[in-house]
This record gives structure tokens, sequence and C-alpha cells, in this order.
């Protein structure tokens, strides 16, 4: 059986989560595209912590007799691989759309200095170099 | 005609090529894809008469050389050529490169190092041995001898122009844009080319990236295999 204390203190700390969560969202600091699948993280986790039968169902299920708050790490770490794999899509998203921009700003730039007469006018920009760089095949 | 150069801080190499590239057919139209550089590089490359595209910060050889692609079938080019910053391709062999492009023959032409006759280039061990990884790995997936995955020495008509402009890797673009090109059911030929040792500054290969970049391309080669590809048609989307 689940120790009623844990229970208190996970309940807790879950509230805790989704109250962070929607704080932040209604800062607009958090776009609701990525809150959604915190607050479900959020909601998931307190149902488990109050709901101390329905942690014990489950752990039984899974074979796992001695302690059921294990439980609650195992879905939390579940849910924490999910929330971080789909940032890495988002990243992916976003390296991509950066380059067609970069691509996108140096052909109009171009285009716009031999509109104006300027080429060669380049001074660099902000050239920050953080990226490996290019120039040459194997 | 439009000749594409890739250049990351090559400020003591490009204003030579820029001339070498004229004085091979002074039809080339020049562009010169600054991708971040720190030195000079664009200067030099306007002051010789080159289009200057200046990238905002570096994307890496691939999204540079990209960037070329695309301002080729923006302004509408027919034919590209795609020579490395550094110097190490000679616009001398441009004219290899193209015939078979004049002919028909093919949609991108490749110059390799290594297709028989031509022994002399010996890179370092640690480069051979991917090269000659990724040659065999290609060649097995695409049912095609290819012997150089790796060159960035190439010509290209116009629907290999509107396929790199709208798909094209990263890192060593080259291997799994052969992939790629022969997916969407384009003509690959490769001509056998020489190349010139870098004159200026250091590759940006080291032996520890070279063993990372081998993993990681054979990975995105693997991958690109089971990816699923749009058949090359009329008007390509845009990303």
């Amino acid at each position: 059986m689940t120790p009623v204390r844990i229970s208190i203190a996970a309940s807790v700390a879950s509230a805790l989560l989704v109250l962070v969560v929607l704080e932040l969202i209604r800062g607009r600091r958090l776009k609701e595209r990525y809150a959604l699948l915190w607050l479900v993280t959020g909601v998931v986790l307190l149902v488990l912590s109050a709901w101390r039968d329905g942690l014990n169902t489950i752990a039984g299920w899974l074979g796992v007799t001695g302690y059921p708050p294990a439980i609650l790490f195992a879905v939390a770490t579940l849910f924490i691989i999910i929330v971080l794999l789909h940032y890495s899509t988002v990243l992916s998203t976003l390296d991509d759309q950066s380059t067609v921009l970069a691509q996108e700003v140096g052909i109009l730039r171009q285009r716009l200095d031999a509109l104006e007469g300027a080429q060669p006018a380049p001074t660099g920009g902000l050239s920050a170099n953080t990226s490996p760089p290019s120039g040459s095949s194997l | 005609m439009l000749a594409i150069v890739p250049a990351y801080d090559e400020e003591g190499a490009i204003g030579r090529l820029v001339d070498e590239i004229r004085a091979f057919d002074p039809a080339f139209d020049v562009v010169v894809v600054d991708d971040g550089s720190t030195d000079a590089t664009a200067e030099v490359a306007a002051a010789r008469g080159a289009a200057v595209v200046v990238l905002p910060f570096n994307l890496g050889i691939g999204g540079a050389v990209q960037t070329g692609f695309r301002y080729a079938l923006e302004r509408g080019y027919e034919r590209a050529v795609r020579l490395d910053g550094d110097g190490q391709h000679d616009p001398a062999e441009l004219g290899k490169l193209l015939a078979p492009l004049e002919r028909g023959e093919a949609d991108i032409v490749t110059g390799s190092r290594f297709v028989v006759g031509r022994g002399e280039y010996r890179p370092p061990l640690a480069r051979r041995l991917g090269i000659t990884w990724f040659a065999r790995l290609v060649s097995l997936f695409t049912r095609q001898r290819v012997t150089d995955t790796t060159s960035g020495f190439q010509a290209l008509n116009r629907r290999g122009i509107e396929l790199f402009a709208r798909d094209y890797p990263n890192d060593y673009p080259e291997v799994e844009a052969t992939l790629l090109v022969h997916k969407c059911g384009l003509r690959l030929v490769e001509v056998p080319v020489e190349m010139r040792e870098r004159e200026h500054g250091a590759s940006s290969i080291t032996f520890v990236r070279s063993v990372y970049y081998m993993l990681k391309v054979t990975l995105a080669l693997v991958v690109a295999m089971l990816r699923k590809y749009p058949t090359l048609s009329q008007e390509a989307p845009r990303q």
C-alpha cells in the first residue's frame, strides 16, 4: 500500500506543476501548443498520487508488489521522455525553417544590393559563427 | 549558365577561382555564397565581379550550397555548376562536367577523383576510408556504380537544380544527395576529373570529426533509403 505521506507530497508537487504551467500560459510565456503535454503530465501524476487505490491496482497489474509509488517515477519518466522527444521534433522544424529564412534573406539582400547598384556592399551583418565551418568536401 | 561557389573564410582562394571560372567561359555568371565568413571573402568575390549572397549566419556546407541552387532556380538558369570555394575544383575541368549535360545524357554530372584512369589523387587515410565506405554503400543502395560520393564538383541541368533547390541534405550533403538523385529518378553520371590540393587555410575536417560524420552520414543514408520522396513533377513546392 502507498504510504499516505507519499501520496500527499506527490499530490502537492503535481498540483504545483499544473498551477505553474497554467500561470505560464496565462502570462503568455508558454504557448498552449507546448503547454498541453505538460498539463497532461501534471494531471496524470496528480490523479495517480491522490487516487491511492488506483496506483496500487496499476502497480499490481505491472507486477510491482513491493513499492507501488515506484509507478509514479515510471510514469513521470515516461512523460518526460515524451516531452523531450516532442521538443526534438519542434527543434528540427525550427532548424529547417531558420535555414530557409537565412537562405531567403541572403538571396533577397543580394537582389536588393544589385538593384541599388550597391553590390559589393555586404558587411557580414551579425556573423555569429557558432556552428562548424563549411566549405570543403571529404 | 551559373557557377555556384560556396565559401567559408576563403578570401585567399576565392578571387583567383572567380577569375578562372570567367577565363574558362565568360558566359558564366558566378554566385559566391558566403556562409557567414569572418574574413573578406564577400568583398574579394564582389570585387572580382561575382554576385555575392551573404548568409546572415553559418549554415554549414549543405545549406550554403542549397542557397546557390535556390538562386539559380529563381533566376531561371538552365545550367549550373558547383565548385568549392577553397579552389580544389579546377574550372579548367568544367568542360568535362558539362559535356554529358550538353549531350542530354544526364541531369547531374559529378566530377569523380576515382573513375578508372586517374589514380593520382591520394587523400589521407581516414578520408580515403570514408570515401570508399560511402561509395560502396551508395552503390549498394542505388545498384549503380558510384565511385566518388563526396565530390562536390558538379554540373546540373534545370531538373537537377529544381531537385536540389527543394531538397538538399546538410552534413557531407553530397553523399546523401547522390541517393536523393537516384530516388527521384534523375540521371547521374560520373566523369573523371583531377582535383587540386587546397591552396589556403586548413581543411575543416579532423580525424575525430571524420569518424563522427561517417556515423552520422551512414545513419542519414539509411534513413534516406527508408524515406519517401515526392516524384519530381511540374512545380516543386517551396519548403
